[in-house]
């Protein structure tokens, strides 16, 4: 099992190589972490990998351009943890979480 | 009465990212059958109830959504006359001709872009294989389907900025008939979204308005009844499948419907239920203050990965 830190909510969780992240973060049961399609293919699920190694599954280029894979961007529900990960939410996810965290308090 | 003009969706044409995965869930999941392979390494699937050679077309690509939809017209000569139509009519661009043959089994096609920025076809020929029953004295049902078993590819839904003009399109160039409509509550002449309908289905295709051009809501195949919807459910759920939400009942349509993923996410839907659409039938609005009852009868709120999440 690995560790894996969301940094925008502070969030941790522990995923299992053979788990995708998005699942992971699912069974935070958080409302305003948007889950979408689950198959790398509506983009919803955009995070940046901050530190850790991982593997990825094929995700639509219309989502996450190959420049961008390099950078780190990745699909969660396409990602594997093989180390210990810290990411961060971006684009739609991100702006999802910084709604719904207004409302709710973070669990400490 | 004879239907007469574009008869009824011929083929969606999906993009998935990796095929193999994707050719399991329509086949073993959904429960279509597979056709035929070409060179470019295409695979053809048809429901079973449809007697032509193919309803969905999977090409693996980068990523995800619809290529196309097609059309069965009645006849060449209708095929002739819609083209010049749809060509001369200012409401669709990239106008071309697809050489029979292409899609295996498969007249020429006349292919256009619509306003929504969506690809379309119309074709007058496509080789029947038959509805996996005979044609004298059949069963009601054949044996061995697996999955799902959904009868036919029934409908999409598509996202698109253009509302307007793909409505125009489909009603005055096409023929087809609003069996439906979502108006804006403090203007009921601005549409959000339409329901489209060539035949005596509730509807062919459906369009929402957003601000985007060419994306894919989903494909829908349709079930018998609301005992099927049920046990697609239990199929999700026994093959893991990406469930997006139901099973429940949409108010517009009255249909009976769960929606799911493929692997690739692309959503697919299946359906039973609806009404018998006439072309005297009213239209029937729902007004954006309604839009959580409109599509999820039963929650009766609006659902955001529902309307956000498209391919």
């Amino acid at each position: 099992m690995h560790r894996v830190a969301i940094q925008n909510t502070k969030e941790e969780y522990t995923c299992g190589s053979e788990d995708n992240l998005l699942k992971g973060m699912e069974q935070l049961n958080r409302k305003g972490i948007p889950v979408g399609c689950r198959g790398g293919g509506c983009g919803v699920c955009r995070v940046r990998i901050e530190s850790g190694e991982y593997r990825t599954l094929k995700m639509s280029r219309q989502h996450v351009t190959a420049e961008e894979q390099a950078q780190g961007v990745v699909l969660a529900c396409r990602c594997f943890p093989l180390t210990d990960l810290e990411l961060s939410a971006i684009g739609k996810m991100e702006k999802c979480i910084a709604k719904h965290f207004a409302k709710q308090p973070m669990h400490t | 009465m004879a239907m007469t003009g574009v008869l009824r969706p011929s083929h969606v044409a999906l993009r998935v990212l990796d095929l193999e995965p994707a050719v399991r869930h329509y086949t073993d999941v959904l429960g279509l059958l597979e056709t035929g392979r070409d060179k470019q390494g295409r695979v053809y699937l048809k429901a079973w109830d449809e007697h032509d050679h193919h309803s969905v077309v999977l090409r693996e690509a980068d990523a995800a959504g619809m290529d196309y939809m097609g059309w069965r017209v009645d006849s060449i000569q209708t095929l002739k006359d819609l083209s010049k139509k749809v060509k001369e009519s200012g409401l669709a661009t990239d106008c071309c001709w697809i050489p029979a043959g292409e899609h295996l089994e498969t007249g020429e096609r006349f292919r256009f872009t619509t306003t929504t920025g969506h690809t379309m076809e119309l074709l007058a020929e496509k080789n029947k294989v038959g509805n996996c029953l005979p044609l004298v004295n059949p069963d009601p049902w054949p044996d061995d389907l697996k999955g799902m078993g959904p009868s036919r590819f029934d409908h999409c839904l598509l996202y698109g900025d253009d509302l307007d003009g793909v409505v125009k399109l489909f009603t005055e160039v096409l023929g087809f008939d609003i069996t439906e409509q979502v108006v804006a509550e403090d203007n009921h002449d601005f549409r959000i979204s339409v329901f489209l309908s060539c035949s005596t289905k509730p509807h062919d295709v459906a369009f929402i308005r957003q601000p985007m051009k060419g994306a894919f809501h989903h494909a829908s195949f349709i079930l018998d009844n609301w005992g099927e919807v049920l046990r697609a459910a239990d199929i999700i759920s026994k093959k893991k499948v990406s469930l997006d939400l139901g099973p429940t009942r949409h108010g517009i349509t009255r249909g009976e419907t769960i929606y799911f993923f493929d692997p690739s996410g692309n959503r697919n839907e299946v359906f039973a239920g609806g009404y018998i659409h006439y072309p005297d039938k009213p239209i029937i609005t729902w007004t954006s203050d309604d839009l959580g009852r409109a599509i999820f009868y039963h929650d009766r709120k609006l659902n955001e990965n529902f309307l956000g999440v498209f391919t």
